[in-house]
């Protein structure tokens, strides 16, 4: 079987997954780095499957896109890139099946962004709708900050941070949830605890073990199955409604929670890419 | 096998399973590096982060 890695720079998690892949017999592996590649419409790359493990989020949605264009599949597949990798379709797809999210309001102009914001009430939380690793999160905690935030996002910012993507401010006592999802197994959880209100270990939260239970079980894959299905890595809050699903990630990154959980999560995510093909 | 720090020109040991595309951290100057090739060592200061990086 060729599998096609298609990657960017090789980090913790890509090394670990190639690992996995030597391990398995009979695969082959064909790198795919998406800083070389050239697409066009009418050659198939001589793989099986390709697993994308971009670093880039438009570059993923594109390059999952021509492979799928051209018979190839794909884990994860394009439409649950592109969906995942922004929050306004995230939770969208999720109302749709009534998973419980922190409430939203997205709006286009600092006017009506200001509006919303104020009939939330303060705090709320303003993101980016494409982006990751806690960046450019404001939490707002008055009027004055919260038109100073939106002023800037539309001077300074691109088009796409005049998408204003505002959400409930979540009280969550110090620590989120994430869940690996894989197939229809969830098969890990971790608590990213910090004192800061971002919780995303890239931003130096502490991960430990997060028992799954029925519940986490639950949420979990309904928010996987939400969004299209595949390798997921879903964020959740424990709120005073339940659990609330934050967001859901399609390249997941799980350097801090091999230890933790004890659950050796690349040879999972590799084995369900070999076993797909079959 | 090893590679000179694009930043601060200390010579870096690889590990024996070091690949092509690896990202490290310079012992010395603590630059993130990138291994660019094999043959020879070398290796490149890592890509900035881009705006839609993420997972």
């Amino acid at each position: 079987m060729n599998v096609g890695f298609l990657h960017s720079v090789i980090r913790f998690e890509e090394k670990k997954l190639l690992e996995a892949f030597r391990a398995q017999q009979g695969v082959n592996i064909i790198m795919l780095d998406d800083r070389k590649l050239v697409f066009d419409l009418e050659n198939v790359p001589p793989i099986d499957v390709a697993f994308e493990r971009c670093v880039s989020h438009s570059r993923a949605v594109y390059s999952l896109q021509f492979l799928e264009m051209s018979g190839v599949p794909c884990i994860n597949r394009a439409e649950v890139a592109r969906v995942c990798g922004d929050k306004i379709e995230t939770s969208i797809r999720l109302a749709e099946r009534d998973i419980p999210q922190p409430q939203l309001r997205v709006a286009y102009t600092e006017e009506s962004a200001l509006e919303a914001i104020e009939e939330f009430g303060y705090p709320v939380v303003l993101k980016p709708a494409i982006g990751s690793w806690g960046r450019l999160l404001s939490k707002i905690n008055d009027r004055s900050a919260a038109e100073t935030v939106l002023e800037h996002k539309r001077l300074l910012g691109s088009y796409q941070h005049s998408i204003f993507y505002i959400q409930e401010y979540v009280e969550k006592q110090g620590r989120d949830i994430r869940t690996f999802v894989v197939g229809d197994e969830c098969i890990a959880g971790i608590y990213r605890e910090s004192t800061h209100w971002i919780t995303n270990t890239a931003r130096g939260a502490v991960a430990a073990n997060c028992p799954i239970t029925n519940e986490i079980a639950e949420i979990s894959l309904a928010a996987a199955d939400a969004v299209g299905g595949g390798i997921l890595a879903i964020d959740l809050f424990e709120s005073d409604r339940g659990m609330l699903v934050n967001e859901v990630n399609y390249t997941m990154e799980f350097r801090n929670s091999i230890a933790p959980t004890g659950v050796d999560i690349p040879a999972r995510m590799v084995d369900f890419v070999v076993n797909h093909q079959t | 096998m090893a590679a000179e720090c694009p930043v601060c020109v200390n010579e870096i040991d690889f590990e024996d399973d070091t690949i092509v595309g690896e990202l490290l951290a310079c012992p010395f100057c603590g630059t993130e590096l990138e291994v660019v090739n094999l043959g020879p060592p070398t290796l490149e200061v890592a890509p900035e982060l881009d705006e839609d990086w993420g997972q």
